[in-house]
């Protein structure tokens, strides 16, 4: 039998579906704001040239493609405010990551331990938040953090601090904000892997006289190492690029790249630069994007 | 690897001599309670294993083996009773901190450890030189046959390779007793009967104390010097292969362990042969008429009983035997029901005159059928009151 056989029309057409969803929703777009990224600013609609006409011709079509340059890219290089944007934004993603990974792997690995039947509850209760809206909740943390906010109340009551202590616009209330937004989703691939693994296997590292430390830092944590690098992946690359969270939460003083990018597009109606910025983020991301492609195979295959 | 295995076995001897002059046992189960909820999986059971025994625990499923076996290993605590290793109880004491190891029916081998380091986990853990380890680790992977592949991953290696990886790895730390739960039953039929044997091979070459839980009677009776037999919670026999199957105590332990012929009836004190000197009980079956037995060791308290007889006891033929040997001093008439040709032996069905079924069983000793019995044939079924049991019920 010959392997185009081995699959009916229908199967083949799934198969191309994906790609074509790339084609469509992310490549012709991406290609857009690259080339926008190589076009000047202009004061005009839309705001930047040159405009590639089809109905102008060949010759019109050429000069147009004369015209873009690198300039927009130089500018990123040369200015300190979208290098140190970028390298916030890094910074951010990363302490952010390390946080959430300490928080949640205690809590999956607590939901993985539970009896079958209070899995299913625990797991509701970590997905229940989502049901309100985002912004909502965003604006929630802002109510409980403000000045004669619910938290500072219940620190004045408890004698705790005697002036109420200023929590919004500081990196300690976005952190929150993050923590509190992502844990989910590094909560969900490690309770994956933690519940799927075998507890005959912790039996045995015990039965061949691992303490309980040892049997987790030599058998379980190695095992949960997939659940780990797709937790910190799926947090860490979306972190890079939040814009919603810094803007309420963290002060103004440095801006993560999201927000340099906003103020770019919309304050500066400076097009060009804000594709190249764009531009730029999806290339420091392509690195961890491959990275949690790979692991997502691996775990296809093992599977 | 034959003067490893000489070694090893030197070493075994040297260790077995004092346990041996101490005539304790390795093992000493008490009156060990587990309770689940109201369930009782052990039942106030006792048992004693010596140093160098292979004992098979055998039942079916459900039966408090595996619960029994896993208290051994630390990871039930039992509810009651005591278990003492060497003198010592250690029904309390956590799994990680026994001299006793065990190989896990799933083998459970780490699936992110190579061969080697699967083998050298638990010498690790016991805090032993790297190079004393590395020793270790060759003499394990010579004695299971394993050379070549110690750095492959679990998920490279075919069902039988990870059942020695599991085997060398629980018998690394050369634990005092080592549980087997159902170690061979992810293997099919020709790997695990070759691996039976080396398994009874290994146990006696290291003088080890082997605890196996399995539900395969065949293969307990293949490796086990004693077998323990279970039902809910309690052990309903402790017996040789051979006594267990030829002297079964109870009517339960003698249908589950093998094929055999059951005949209900009660004690005809007024009919006592004739035939002989030796002494014969006469038991009225129900439906199979007179069968006559020896009389058995324990005097039969109640007159309620139960004729037992191993099909392979039962012979059949054309017409009675002529000669009046006690041998045959049961004959049963009646016409054959079922063949069954089984290669080395032909089993029979027939369906007496009394109404009972009988089966036979009778190995070809010839190639040509000239002793075969067809459907519908009418035949003589006959044995010697020596071969049958007598069981209350």
């Amino acid at each position: 039998m010959s392997s185009s056989s081995l699959f009916t029309r229908p199967a083949r057409l799934a198969a191309i579906a994906p790609y074509l969803w790339m084609g469509l929703f992310f490549l012709v777009p991406f290609l857009f704001v690259l080339k926008i990224s190589l076009s000047q600013t202009a004061i005009a609609l839309p705001p930047y040239t040159p405009v590639f006409d089809m109905g102008e011709g060949w010759e019109a079509i050429k000069a147009a493609l004369a015209a873009l340059s690198f300039d927009n890219f130089k500018l990123l290089v040369s200015d300190d405010l979208y290098i140190l944007s970028y390298l916030r934004s890094l910074m951010v993603a990363a302490i952010s990551t390390a946080i959430l990974l300490v928080i949640g792997y205690p809590i999956a690995y607590g939901m993985a331990c539970l009896p079958q039947r209070w899995q299913g509850v625990a797991m509701m209760l970590v997905i229940v938040p989502f049901w309100t809206s985002f912004l909502i909740r965003i604006y929630a943390w802002i109510n409980i953090l403000q000045h004669d906010g619910l938290l500072n109340q219940v620190l004045l009551a408890l004698h705790l601090v005697s002036a109420p202590v200023v929590w919004l616009s500081t990196d300690s209330a976005m952190y929150l904000g993050i923590v509190y937004s992502y844990l989910p989703f590094m909560i969900l691939p490690l309770y994956a892997t933690l519940a799927k693994m075998d507890p005959a296997l912790l039996e045995a590292a015990f039965d061949l006289g691992a303490s309980p430390r040892q049997a987790f830092w030599r058998v379980t944590f190695p095992l949960s190492l997939p659940g780990v690098g797709a937790g910190a992946l799926l947090c860490f690359i979306p972190i890079v690029g939040e814009f919603v969270i810094p803007d309420l939460l963290a002060g103004s003083d440095s801006l993560m790249i999201g927000q340099t990018l906003w103020l770019e597009f919309f304050t500066n109606k400076d097009w060009p630069v804000a594709s190249a910025t764009a531009a730029v983020l999806l290339l420091l991301l392509l690195a961890p994007l491959l990275l949690y492609d790979r692991l997502q195979r691996r775990q296809l295959e093992q599977s | 690897m034959n003067d490893d295995l000489a070694k090893a076995a030197d070493e075994a001897d040297s260790r077995r001599e004092p346990q041996a002059a101490a005539s304790q046992p390795l093992l000493r189960i008490d009156a060990v309670v587990k309770k689940f909820g109201n369930f009782r999986a052990v039942d106030a059971l006792s048992l004693d294993v010596h140093a160098g025994e292979f004992f098979a625990l055998l039942g079916p499923s459900g039966c408090g083996k595996t619960t029994l076996l896993r208290m051994l290993a630390g990871f039930e605590v039992p509810d009651e009773g005591r278990i003492l290793l060497n003198g010592r109880d250690i029904a309390r004491v956590p799994p990680h901190q026994r001299p006793v190891n065990m190989m896990f029916q799933s083998y459970a081998l780490f699936p992110h450890l190579s061969v080697q380091d699967n083998i050298a986990f638990g010498l690790k853990r016991a805090g032993m030189p790297p190079a004393d380890i590395d020793a270790r680790v060759a003499e394990m992977v010579a004695l299971v046959k394993l050379k070549g592949l110690e750095k492959r991953k679990p998920d490279q290696l075919s069902g039988g390779q990870r059942q020695r990886v599991a085997l060398a790895r629980s018998l690394a730390r050369r634990p005092q007793l080592l549980l087997l739960d159902e170690p061979l039953a992810a293997l099919d039929k020709k790997l695990r009967e070759r691996t039976q044997l080396e398994l009874m091979e290994l146990q006696r070459r290291l003088g080890l104390t082997f605890i196996i839980v399995t539900h395969d009677q065949e293969e307990a009776m293949t490796m086990a010097g004693r077998i323990g037999v279970m039902d809910a919670g309690r052990l309903e026999q402790v017996a040789t292969p051979r006594e267990l199957y030829e002297a079964p105590r109870s009517r339960w332990i003698a249908e589950f362990v093998g094929d055999i012929n059951l005949f209900e009836g009660t004690q005809d004190t007024a009919e006592i042969s004739h035939l002989t000197m030796a002494p014969r009980l006469a038991i009225a079956t129900r439906d199979a008429g007179t069968i006559y037995v020896a009389e058995p060791r324990e005097k039969l308290t109640k007159s309620s009983v139960c004729v037992a007889i191993r099909p392979e006891k039962v012979k059949l033929s054309r017409r009675a035997p002529v000669s009046d040997d006690t041998k045959a001093l049961n004959r049963l008439e009646g016409i054959v029901t079922d063949v069954s040709y089984l290669g080395g032996m032909t089993s029979y069905k027939v369906k007496l005159d009394g109404g009972a079924v009988i089966r036979s069983s009778m190995a070809n000793t010839a190639r040509l059928d000239l002793d075969s019995y067809s459907p519908s044939q009418r035949v003589v079924a006959w044995f010697s009151p020596e071969d049958c049991l007598v069981l209350e019920q």
